[in-house]
């Protein structure tokens, strides 16, 4: 609910001085997309670059929330203010969502954590640019770490989480668990695996493929520069059996990637991506609007009729939005 | 997809341990295109609140099942005032005639017993928060 006393600006200011309700707003804002979302991310961004950026992700129930939980229990001990950042599909259907993550973290957040739910929504390129704004705007309220959820399914979902500093992805025992992992992209992302429900039957055989799958693996670039190999941490987050092992880790990953000087690059190849993301759906909305316009019914009239080429078609639509923009 | 998506808080105070109703408004909910977050079981009147504010909640629901809606429903009504919240809270349970025209008095939006069909969950909650918008 937006109130004309509530500008940007204004939200800002006051998330930068701590109130929760105008950090929610925000991020409602960032959402919702367009013009203001862009002004918010804008301003975070300013602020931003301090905080450490964790991505958990993994398949639907394999223990991602319980486990978050568990982290920001152990983060906040220390005194530090953590915020999470769980993302849930959309129902594609109907646009709703239920968005269950909290109810796993809730008994187990500090004072200080903030934890923040988001649907995926199905809108192109929606999430690709909320979720580094989110992350930016957490960064600038001084929360940190910042932990993203998100379910190891689909592109954009591995992107989000594989693009943190430092990604852990979760695995549960079961006939080829690590297997389905390795098929959904979620082992390259790896930094850390955690076998989680580790209580369960076949925990050392899933332990066993993951050790296996990372010893046929290539070298990462960060193995060979610091020998760095992603550790395999057994857990079961019912009891919090293995969280701070899981954060001794991150923390170990971290210096690693400080040492290789990998942070830079993660950070690099972080922004790379989001002004990619940007640029691609900026494109997009042109080469669309064009089409639609005058000339660009002229032009598809000009297809049809044989007259030129579909590519030709393109490229004559791409030279004309090129003029525009400059 | 409509620009404006409503996202509603659903939650059960106290201790009683029932989440079958719920669980049913959370699909109703979603089925009409909101977003619901659910707290579950469980909670305080200060860990709503907090989820309110964090995840910029446009309606808190409140499932009740033991008869506590003259305590409870009050209660969270004072705590969203107290945090100078703005958003309607719907109560959904089995509550005698007698006692909907108190907790309407007191400000609570709506209440909802277990005979309303999921048309009529899904469009009480909507008239809910478009009528503070
Ligand atoms: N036995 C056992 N159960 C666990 C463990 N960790 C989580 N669970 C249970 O696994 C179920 C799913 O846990 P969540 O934390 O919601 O899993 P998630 O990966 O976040 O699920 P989605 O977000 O829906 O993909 C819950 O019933 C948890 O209680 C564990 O270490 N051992
Ligand atoms: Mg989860």
């Amino acid at each position: 609910m937006s109130h004309s006393d509530n500008s940007i600006p204004q939200l800002f200011e006051q998330t930068l001085s701590g109130e929760r309700r105008s950090l929610g707003k925000l991020l409602s804002i960032i959402e919702k997309g367009g013009e203001p979302a862009d002004d918010v991310a804008g301003l975070a961004h300013q602020k931003a670059g301090n905080t450490h950026v964790i991505g958990i992700t993994g398949a639907p129930g394999s223990g991602k929330s319980t486990l978050t939980g568990r982290l920001i229990e152990n983060i906040s001990k220390i005194g530090k203010k953590p915020a999470v950042l769980a993302v849930d599909p959309s129902s594609p259907l109907t646009g709703g969502a239920i968005l269950g993550d909290r109810i796993r973290m809730d008994d187990l957040a500090g004072e200080g954590s903030f934890i923040r739910s988001m649907a995926t929504r199905g809108h192109s390129g929606g999430l690709a640019l909320a979720v580094p704004a989110a992350i930016q705007l957490f960064d600038a309220a001084q929360y940190n770490p910042v932990i993203i959820e998100t379910v190891g399914v689909g592109q954009v979902e591995v992107d989000v989480a594989g693009t943190a500093d430092t990604t852990v992805v979760v695995v549960t025992p079961g006939m080829g668990d690590a297997v389905q992992a390795n098929k959904a992209g979620l082992l390259e992302v790896a930094d850390i695996f955690v076998v989680n429900k580790s209580d369960r039957p076949g925990a050392n055989d899933t332990r066993r493929d993951l050790d296996l799958m990372l010893d046929l693996g290539h070298l990462s670039g960060l193995e060979e520069k610091t020998g760095y190999r992603p550790p395999i941490i057994m857990a079961n987050s019912l009891e919090g059996e293995g969280a701070e092992e899981i954060l001794t880790a991150i923390e170990s990953h971290a210096s690693h990637l400080a040492e290789s000087g990998s942070f830079q690059i993660r950070q690099e190849q972080r922004t790379l991506m989001e002004i990619q993301n940007r640029l691609e759906l900026l494109i997009g909305s042109v080469s669309k609007d064009a089409l639609q316009s005058e000339s660009g019914k002229l032009i598809i009239s000009e297809v049809l009729d044989r007259s030129i080429s579909p590519s030709e078609a393109a490229k004559s639509i791409a030279s004309s939005i090129i003029k525009d923009f400059t | 997809m409509s620009d404006q998506q409503y996202r509603v808080i659903l939650a059960k105070l106290g201790l009683d341990g029932h989440d079958r109703g719920i669980k049913v408004v959370a699909r109703i909910l979603r089925d009409a295109g909101m977003e619901v977050i659910y707290l579950g079981l469980r909670q305080t009147t200060a860990s709503i609140i907090a989820a309110a504010e964090e995840e910029d909640a446009d309606a808190i629901g409140l499932s009740m099942h033991n008869a506590g809606h003259l305590t409870l429903g009050p209660k969270m009504m004072e705590a969203i005032s107290d945090a100078g919240l703005k958003i309607p809270l719907i109560i959904g349970g089995i509550v005698p005639d007698e006692d909907i025209a108190e907790l309407e008095k007191i400000g609570i939006a709506a209440i909802l017993g277990p005979g309303a069909s999921a048309e009529e969950v899904a469009a009480t909650v909507r008239d809910a928060i478009s009528a503070r918008d």
